[in-house]
This record gives structure tokens, C-alpha cells and sequence, in this order.
């Protein structure tokens, strides 16, 4: 209930029931209905319909998946505690600190890739400066659909475009990622963009509404009719009329966000920016409310004052309008010319259109009618949340007891090395990544290719590494553990490169959640990341949740993909993937012990590319995980890089340990002779995905230090043999197997994605 | 000496120049924003890259009316050294204080990747520290850096020793197969008649330190200190 | 409101990457009677006040919105 304005100031009475048709299309359903008109005292407006709409949808309010959320302890805690303050960032030391967070622009890159992938990379980078960091780099994470199909071709060819398109033209380098190809993202791709920002912990910046009289400035673009209803578009099933609903979609204007990132920067460097957000999803709907939610205070804006792109726009429109380049600024009164001035000079609108309050309302007013009186809180913090029902799909037991005892050996290993290493999900990427800027800015120190990206901290010595990491169909096979590899496979990839864990930002994509199926899947997932998260002490510290990837015909995989970064103390102690030289010893470092080896359980082709793309079969079990041998590993790997021991370090994970030699043989353009030992079959030794293992290279007179370490952390390392010659050859128990020229590895994993797209 | 950075709206590689110049040569150096109408106060003056306007209509259509371009052509005719940088070069040619133009790269995609350039001429102010021949290793990163002129011109360019770097393989060979972008001739940077204003694609302030993969933009920018001293 | 309709072009002496990609897309959906294709601007403008409107324009387009080493332009006016 609230109550009466005071005197002189208006209050609405509006009695007229809204018919359910109309709140029905909006996304709402009958109790959200009957709670808005109790939280009132009255039916709504039509503004104020469509703002609960938008700010109660599954996409802003979270109201399917902030229950599961709570799992992760820092969400939980900000949500129980102070607030979501410092939300999404790290302190490395040296007063610096990392923002980091990741998003998702799935939908909208269904039905106009380009520009959906474009905006998905401004959303990203917006979220990164309004907390007063400078954006240093992006990575992205892609699913397509199989690219023999042509509908697949174009969704990728157009969201690495439009990436590119947006975040060269911003000067933010990005860095890498990764790309998967699977036959459950056709029609349902996924498009995750992650941004990591630098900023002083002094300077950090916040989103909330201070000071009763301070002027709210809105500052960028102009409002037209861009995706309206965009954040309820992003709510539901792609269906056949989702082409229909193109004008949903927004466009990127990378110009003018570059010159936001300027202005913003330098604005905030004055001190008399109160509080700030970024407009996203839900435009001034969404930054209006959660300002003053946060600020515990309330807002009044009139639409006519907002800067306007299109003619006769409603104030819905306005209110609702995801025009992109925009942000809201709450100004210390008396500071507004110069604030103004600085937006003015990099050609960016700053136009006041309001002021703080403190009666903890948002009052919107159309030149002197008030359309919508609501309170804050219950828009932007006050969302239904729903338990829904779980329950275990019934194609899980069937997939993992499935029997692959009967799996057949190859004729022609040779064969299925190159298969594989041309297969898209393996292959290299440099068709993408050539496509992106990856050196701007003058930080990128490992480039893309390597199995993180590095980038050094200037004024330190410090460097940061980010990967992002998630195999889907382990998740599809196992969600709870699958979710765990993900985050363990991230640190591993981080450990590789000399990183210790600090932080994860998740992009958890999942199908329809009103399914006790899919729910279920995202429950576990979720319940799987955020235990592997406190184990290796990278909490999850920011994130993004989408639903309803699906279409009727499939369902995408559960697919959580954890974005992570770590830290590396002194920038010279880093490592690559790549074999260096001639003449270094290759060994293979395993968390699993001696005891473990000799029972081969944890060696199953589950879940492995080789069992997908050789025999067909999405079936098994993933790969085991222990966590405390996981760690172990990094440990030892960490330990080793610190002392400057290695040349190379590369991480086995899809295609297993052949792949992983290939591609260190690949990159240090040196051949390799290895010989293997195995209790289980070649093709399982070859290409099982067995998790907790490094193949590492190290120069011979290292090699004694080396073992110490390894004994000291309690990991078991294999010498496999040297790097030599021209060719890669393996052998089996004394059998060989393998024996392929680099060259020939060379162009069936380099050609790959090229031919694909017709531009080798 | 005093260096001098200009920043359009929408310049990216501003602070990367800037950094290369004051960390790794150690010199002064200062930013000067696009409304400057005086550029006197300099020594060199850098055009450095990015999307200055968003590289909207054409890229550095819009830039080469920026006030601080009016500035810049009298620097230049009073023979102040100039140097642009992949979207300073397109933006030298826009002005037309370099012959040719650039176009969309022949791949017709944005490339960011380390090249190999041959050095062309070794006694202009930019490249005076390296020997003709020599190979050096610098990054790309650019969507229209095809470099075109008319035949008259390229025969111009070539009898006066105008071409600063051509596009080469690691051997200091100039191949089809060499050229990122269909650039006439190879061409990755020129000078003009007067030998004080230059423009190249490739980016030196990228190849300045080990850690980053390069030293030989140091070439480049130490030619100009030197030349200066 | 008078209107300018401008057209740009790349000099037919110039290879027009772009324009040849079109032209091979077009021939696999069968068109295979397309022999050239070029690709260039269409500009607007919502042009007032008095004055010479043609002479006007085409200082717009010698100035900025084409590039004479590499474009050539003409326009139309639509009162």
C-alpha cells in the first residue's frame, strides 16, 4: 500500500481494471496481476504495467532462477547483506581491482546475429565502466549449430562480425574465448560476451541514487523505439514468428559508445557523480527504480526531458525503450554544467531529467501528468520468485549406463588424429579470432591461441588471465559434475599460463525452466559450479542466467559456462601452450596417483569427442573429477612455473591426450616421439578426455627439480617422451600408432574452419 | 623535443602511442585534442590508429576536418615531421597530405596479425636506423588497409624512393601471398616529396617491448627521436 | 522539404571485392545471367533553405561525401 502524495504533488486513481489479455502478452500472469494491484492500492497504468512487465520478467528479476542463485555464497550474501555493492570485483593487490562479468545475447543473435552479437558486446562493456573501470579486454563464448548446414554458417560468419564490428571500433581487444559446434545449438546459438575492466579500488563507482535534490542526468544517445519488450522477447521460446519480432532487436552504435567510455571516465574522475548505471535491459525503467532501490530513495523524471530519436513516442515507449548507449547519472547539485560539458564535448546528449527523491517512490510524469507512481523496491527488488518443480529427465540413466565395453578400435589411428583435429569444435580458430582486434591497448601478452589469455597490469608487474570454459555435453551427460569440470577445467587452463584462481563470472544457459527437466539440469549445474567454486577458491562474483534457449524441436545442452580469472605475480613467470624447441622432454603431469592408473575407471571415452565424432554416440559418463587431485595438479603446475622449469604447459581436455600433443607439436611447429603405457585399449589411452592432466615440456636439466615438485604436491608425472624431429609418433604399449607429419596436422586443423566457410 | 598525440572522437591507439613514446623512448610527449587549432608547439606530430567517427562514411572522411588538421597541413608545409598511423595514415591521405587512398582490404575482413615488412628506403626521417632489405616483424590490425593509387602515382612514389615498407615473408620476399590486405605493390607505409609526413598501416607503438612480441616499431619511432635530436 | 538523392560509386578501374562475392552468391541461387556487380552508397539528405541546392550538393559530395581518388558521384534533386 502507499500512501497519499503530499500535498501539491498528485497522486494517480486509477480503477480501471487491466484486461488479462493485455498483461498476458506482456509476461505477466494473474498473481503477478493481483500482487501489483496490492502492492498499489489500486490497478495500474498502462506505463505502469508494462514497467512491472519488463522489471518482473525472468530476464531482469530473475524470478525462476534467484532461489537456485542463493547457491552461490557472494550472491547470496549480497542479497542478504548490504547490497550488491563491489558487485563483479576482484582486488589484485597494488590497489587495483578487476571488474569482471559476463552476459548473454542469445535471442536477439538468433534472429539478426550481427547486430545481436554487436549489442551483446556494448550491454557487456557498459556494465564494466559504469563501475568506473576502464574496459582492458572481452573474450566470448560461442555455440553453433553443425556447420554443413548453411543457416549455421551464417549465424557464425554474422556474430563474428558483428563482435568484431563493435569491440574493434570501441578499441576493447578481445583476447579469445571459445567456440563449440553442436547439433543442439542449431536454431538456439549461444552468444556470451565477458568483459574484464581496470580501476583503481578508490574509484570505484556506484549504482545508486544519493542525495534528495540531486538532478538525474541521462547522457549518450537518443531514445527511440529499440527493442521494447526486449527483456520479455529474451523470456520465452524462440518460435516460428520470432523472425517476425525483429524489431526487437537494437542497433550498435560502437562510435558512440566509445565516446560514452570516454566521457563517462573522465566525468566520474571529477568526484561529483553521485551514482550510475547503465541502461540495459528495461532502459530508464530499469535504472530509474534499481538506483533508487539501492539508494533507498525515490526518483521523479519527467519523459518529455529525455532526448528523442523518433516522433510521438508514448511515455511507455520511452519508459521502456532499450535504445543502446545510454546511462543515467545522479549528479551533485550544482555540478550539473560540468558534468554536462564533459558528455557535450565528446558529442554525447546530457540532459537532466529529474531528481532524486526521498519518498522511495519513482513518480514518472509526461510534462505535467503523472503516468506512473510506483514503488522502487517492489520493481527492482521485490519480483515473485517461483519454486519450480525438478525433476530427473528421463534420458539420463539411459545415456549413462550405456555400454561403450563393445566400442571397436580403429583401423587407422593416423586417421581419426586428423578427424578430430579437424573437427570445428577442435580446430583452430584463427578464422575468428584474426577477425577481432587482440592487441589494442598494448596489454595483450599471450595472444589468442594459448589456453588463456594474458594481459599485463600496467604500472605493476603484475598480469591478469582469463579463460572461459564449458563442455555442454558433459553437462547434457552429467549436469552436476559436468558443471564441476567446467570450473575445474577454467582453473586448469589458468594454472597452465602461471594463474592462480581469483574469480568466476558465469553465463548459465539452459532451456525452457518451466520444464522440471531443465530445472532440474540448472539446479544441479548449479549446485556443481558453486561447490567447485568454493573448493578452488574463485567465487562466483557476477554473472547472467538465460532461459527458454529452445526451440520445439530441441533443446540446447545445459550449457554454464564459467568465465575465470586469475592472477599472475610477476608477468615474466608465464607459460604457453606451444612446445618451444627440439631436444625438451615431454611429460605427462596427472593429479591421479599411481593407485588410480592402475584401475583405469576413471578412463572412459564418455562424453568424448572421439566417441561423437568417430562412432556417433553422445552417451557415457564425462570424465571423472576428483578435486582434491585437480588442485593438487594446479598446485604442482603453478609451483613448477614459479620456478621458471617449464617451457610449455598445455592442459588435456576435447579430443583427448593425442589432440593435446598434436596441438603443442602444432604450435612450437616441432615434432614429438612419445611412447605410452596403458591398461585400457589405445584408442581410450589416446583420446579419452581423462580430467587433472598437463602435458607439460621441459628443458632436460629441469627435469630432476621438476619430479621434486611433483612428489612434494603429490602428483604423479610420466615422461612420454621428447620433442624432435618432424613428425608426431606415438606409440602404445610399444605398439605405434600414430605417425603423422606436423605439417599434415597442421593443415587438417588449421583448414578446417576456413573451408567451412569458403574463404581457405 | 615534444611529441604530439592527436586524439580524434573514436581514436584508440591514442594511448598506446602515448605510452610508447614516454615509457619506452623516454621523451616528452603530450595529447592534443582535435579542436586544437595549434600544433607549433611540437616536434612530431602522431596521427595515431582506431575508428576516429566510427570510421563512418569512409574512414577518415570526417577526421580530416577535425580544426586540428588545418593545423597539421601547416605544420607540414613549415616541415614539422608527421607520422599517421594505420587510421592516422588513412586520415593523411583523406586530407590528401599523402597521395592514394585506402580501401576495404581485399579479404574483405578485419585482420589483426604480426606481418613482416621489408624496409624500402633507409635514409628518411622515420626509418634512418634500419638498412634497405631489412625485414622487420610489427602487427596489423586494420578492416581497409589497401593501399591504392593511379598508376602515374605509383610510378612517382617508386622513381622518388617514397615507399617506406612493403609487405614482405619472414625471407624479406615480396609476395601475393605476403600481402594481408591486395595493397598496389605491397605497399604498407610512404613518405612525401618533402620527406617530413609519413603514413603506414602496421602499428610500431605495438612492437616496442619483448613482452608484447616485438621490439622493431622501436626502429621507427627512435629514426624520428634521432632525426630530431 | 527538398530531398538530394546521392549516388556513390567505386571507379570502375577499381577491383570491388565485395561486389565480386555478391556476384558469386547470386550465380549459386541460380542467377547465373549477372555479370558485373558493383557495390556502392545511397545517400539522403533532407536539404532546406534557398539558394543554388544543386551547387550545394555537389560541394557536399567533392568535399566529404565522396572520395575523388577512388569515387565518382552524381545526384539527383527531388523538390
Amino acid at each position: 500500500m502507499i500512501a497519499n502524495g503530499e500535498p501539491g504533488s498528485k497522486t494517480i486513481q486509477n480503477t480501471i481494471p487491466i484486461p488479462p489479455e493485455v498483461y498476458r502478452e506482456m509476461g505477466l500472469n494473474d498473481q503477478e496481476y493481483a500482487r501489483i494491484v496490492d502492492v498499489l492500492g489500486r490497478h495500474p497504468t498502462y506505463t505502469e504495467l508494462g514497467m512491472y512487465a519488463v522489471m518482473w520478467s525472468e530476464h531482469c528479476g530473475y524470478k525462476f532462477s534467484r532461489p537456485i542463485l542463493k547457491l552461490f555464497r557472494k550472491y547470496r550474501e549480497a542479497i542478504e547483506g548490504s547490497g550488491l555493492e563491489n558487485a563483479g570485483i576482484v582486488d589484485i593487490g597494488d590497489g587495483f581491482g578487476i571488474a569482471m562479468k559476463m552476459e548473454s545475447h542469445n535471442h536477439p543473435s538468433a534472429v539478426e546475429p550481427f547486430q545481436g552479437a554487436a549489442t551483446g558486446v556494448g550491454g557487456i562493456l557498459r556494465d564494466i565502466f559504469t563501475m568506473g573501470a576502464r574496459p582492458i579486454a572481452c573474450m566470448n563464448s560461442l555455440r553453433f549449430g553443425n556447420l554443413d548446414d548453411p543457416r549455421n554458417r551464417y549465424l557464425f560468419e554474422h556474430v563474428v562480425g558483428g563482435i568484431a564490428f563493435y569491440g574493434n571500433c570501441v578499441g576493447v581487444p578481445t583476447v579469445g574465448g571459445e567456440v563449440y559446434f553442436e547439433d543442439c545449438y542449431s536454431g538456439n546459438p549461444l552468444v556470451n560476451v565477458l568483459s574484464v575492466g581496470l580501476l583503481k579500488l578508490e574509484e570505484v563507482a556506484f549504482a545508486r541514487a544519493c542525495g534528495p535534490g540531486n538532478p538525474v542526468m541521462l547522457v549518450g544517445s537518443r531514445t527511440g523505439r529499440d527493442g521494447i519488450h526486449g527483456a520479455t522477447f529474451a523470456s520465452v521460446e524462440l518460435g516460428p514468428d520470432s523472425e517476425s519480432r525483429r524489431p526487437n532487436v537494437q542497433i550498435g552504435d560502437p562510435f558512440t559508445e566509445k565516446c560514452l567510455i570516454e566521457a563517462t571516465l573522465e566525468a566520474l574522475r571529477t568526484g561529483y557523480i553521485v551514482g550510475i548505471q547503465d541502461m540495459g535491459a528495461a532502459g530508464i525503467t530499469c535504472s530509474t527504480c534499481e538506483t533508487a532501490a539501492k539508494g533507498g530513495t525515490g526518483m521523479k523524471i519527467d519523459v518529455r526531458k529525455v532526448p528523442l530519436r523518433e516522433e510521438s513516442m508514448t511515455p511507455y515507449e520511452i519508459m521502456l525503450s532499450e535504445s543502446q548507449e545510454r546511462m543515467l547519472a545522479i549528479v551533485q547539485k550544482g555540478h550539473e554544467d560540468e558534468v554536462a560539458r564533459i558528455f557535450t564535448k565528446w558529442g554525447l546528449n546530457a540532459s537532466i531529467i529529474g531528481e532524486v527523491t526521498d519518498d522511495g517512490l519513482v513518480h514518472v510524469y509526461d510534462g505535467q501528468e503523472l503516468v506512473a507512481q510506483v514503488p522502487a523496491r517492489s520493481l527492482a527488488e521485490e519480483a515473485p520468485t517461483y519454486e519450480l518443480d525438478t525433476e530427473e529427465p528421463e534420458y539420463l540413466a539411459r545415456v549413462q549406463n550405456y555400454d561403450l565395453s563393445d566400442l571397436p578400435e580403429p583401423d587407422d589411428y593416423n586417421k581419426i588424429l586428423l578427424t578430430l583435429l579437424s573437427s570445428p569444435t577442435i580446430a583452430s580458430k584463427e578464422w575468428v579470432y584474426e577477425q577481432y582486434d587482440h592487441m589494442v591497448q598494448t596489454n595483450t601478452v599471450v595472444l589468442p591461441g594459448s589456453d588463456a589469455a594474458v594481459l599485463r597490469i600496467r604500472g605493476t608487474k603484475k598480469a591478469i588471465a582469463i579463460t572461459t570454459d564449458c563442455n555442454g555435453r558433459y553437462c547434457y551427460l552429467d549436469p552436476y559434475l559436468g558443471a564441476q569440470i567446467a570450473v575445474a577445467e577454467a582453473a586448469r587452463n589458468l594454472a597452465c599460463s602461471g594463474a592462480r584462481p581469483l574469480a568466476v563470472t558465469d553465463c548459465l544457459n539452459f532451456g525452457n525452466p518451466e520444464k522440471p527437466e531443465v530445472f532440474w539440469q540448472f539446479r544441479r549445474c548449479v549446485e556443481g559450479m558453486a561447490e567447485a567454486c568454493e573448493f578452488f577458491e574463485a567465487p562466483v562474483i557476477s554473472g547472467n542466467v538465460s532461459f527458454y534457449n529452445e526451440t520445439p524441436e530441441i533443446a540446447i545442452y545445459p550449457t554454464p559456462v564459467v568465465g575465470m580469472l586469475g592472477l599472475i605475480e610477476d608477468v615474466e613467470k608465464r607459460c604457453t601452450s606451444g612446445f618451444k624447441r627440439q631436444g625438451d622432454i615431454i611429460a605427462l603431469i596427472s593429479g591421479w596417483t599411481v593407485d588410480d592408473i592402475g584401475k583405469c575407471h576413471f578412463e572412459s571415452l564418455g562424453g568424448s569427442e572421439y566417441l561423437k565424432t568417430v562412432h556417433g554416440i553422445v552417451a557415457g559418463r564425462p570424465p571423472a573429477l576428483d578435486m582434491n587431485k585437480e588442485k593438487r595438479l594446479h598446485q604442482a603446475i603453478l609451483a613448477a612455473i614459479d620456478r621458471q622449469l617449464l617451457s610449455s604447459a598445455h592442459d588435456c581436455s576435447e579430443g583427448g591426450l593425442a589432440t593435446t600433443l598434436a596441438e603443442a607439436c602444432i604450435m612450437g611447429e616441432v615434432g614429438a616421439q612419445i611412447s605410452l603405457s596403458a591398461n585400457c585399449g589405445p584408442a581410450t589411452a589416446l583420446f579419452a578426455e581423462t580430467q587433472s592432466r598437463v602435458v607439460v615440456s621441459v628443458p632436460a636439466d629441469n627435469l630432476g627439480k621438476l619430479r621434486e615438485i611433483c612428489e612434494g604436491h603429490q602428483v604423479q608425472i610420466t615422461v612420454l617422451g621428447k620433442t624432435a624431429g618432424d613428425k608426431l609418433e606415438i606409440a602404445v604399449n610399444d605398439e605405434p600408432v600414430i605417425s603423422v607429419k606436423i605439417l599434415e596436422l597442421r593443415e587438417a586443423w588449421s583448414r578446417s574452419i576456413p573451408e567451412k566457410m569458403h574463404s581457405a | 623535443m615534444k611529441f604530439g598525440v592527436i586524439q580524434f572522437p573514436g581514436s584508440n591507439c591514442d594511448q598506446d602511442a602515448y605510452y610508447a613514446i614516454r615509457d619506452v623512448l623516454e621523451q616528452p610527449v603530450e595529447y592534443i585534442w582535435h579542436q586544437e587549432s595549434d600544433v607549433r608547439n611540437y616536434d612530431c606530430v602522431i596521427l595515431p590508429g582506431g575508428f576516429s567517427y566510427g570510421d563512418y562514411l569512409r574512414t577518415g572522411a570526417i577526421a580530416r576536418f577535425s580544426p586540428v588538421m588545418n593545423a597539421v597541413q601547416e605544420f607540414a608545409e613549415r616541415g614539422g615531421l608527421v607520422i599517421g598511423i594505420c587510421n592516422g595514415f588513412q586520415i593523411l591521405c583523406e586530407a590528401h597530405l599523402l597521395p592514394g587512398a585506402l580501401l576495404t582490404n581485399n579479404t574483405l575482413r578485419f585482420r589483426c596479425k604480426y606481418v613482416h615488412l621489408r624496409v624500402e628506403n633507409d635514409s628518411s626521417s622515420f626509418t634512418h636506423l634500419c638498412r634497405r632489405g631489412q625485414v622487420l616483424r610489427i602487427p596489423i590490425a586494420h578492416h581497409s588497409g589497401c593501399y591504392y593509387c593511379e598508376t602515374e602515382t605509383l610510378k612517382e612514389l617508386e622513381d622518388n624512393d617514397r615507399i617506406l615498407l612493403r609487405y614482405c615473408d619472414k625471407d624479406g620476399n615480396v609476395t601475393e601471398e605476403a600481402n594481408p590486405n591486395g595493397s598496389v605493390s605491397n605497399i604498407a607505409g610512404i613518405i612525401n616529396a618533402h620527406g617530413n609526413v609519413a603514413g603506414m598501416m602496421p602499428h610500431p607503438e605495438r612492437a616496442v617491448e619483448e613482452l608484447l612480441g616485438s621490439t622493431d616499431g622501436i626502429l621507427i619511432l627512435r629514426s624520428i627521436v634521432e632525426r630530431l635530436a | 522539404m527538398p530531398k538530394a538523392n546521392v549516388y556513390v560509386t567505386l571507379k570502375p578501374s577499381l577491383l570491388d571485392a565485395q561486389g565480386k562475392v555478391v556476384q558469386g552468391a547470386l550465380e549459386k541461387l541460380g542467377y547465373t545471367n549477372v555479370s558485373n556487380v558493383r557495390i556502392g552508397k545511397y545517400i539522403q539528405l533532407e536539404i532546406q533553405g534557398d539558394g543554388n541546392l544543386e551547387q550545394q550538393v555537389d560541394e557536399m559530395c567533392r568535399k566529404l561525401l565522396a572520395n575523388p581518388v577512388i569515387e565518382d558521384y552524381r545526384f539527383e534533386i527531388e523538390k
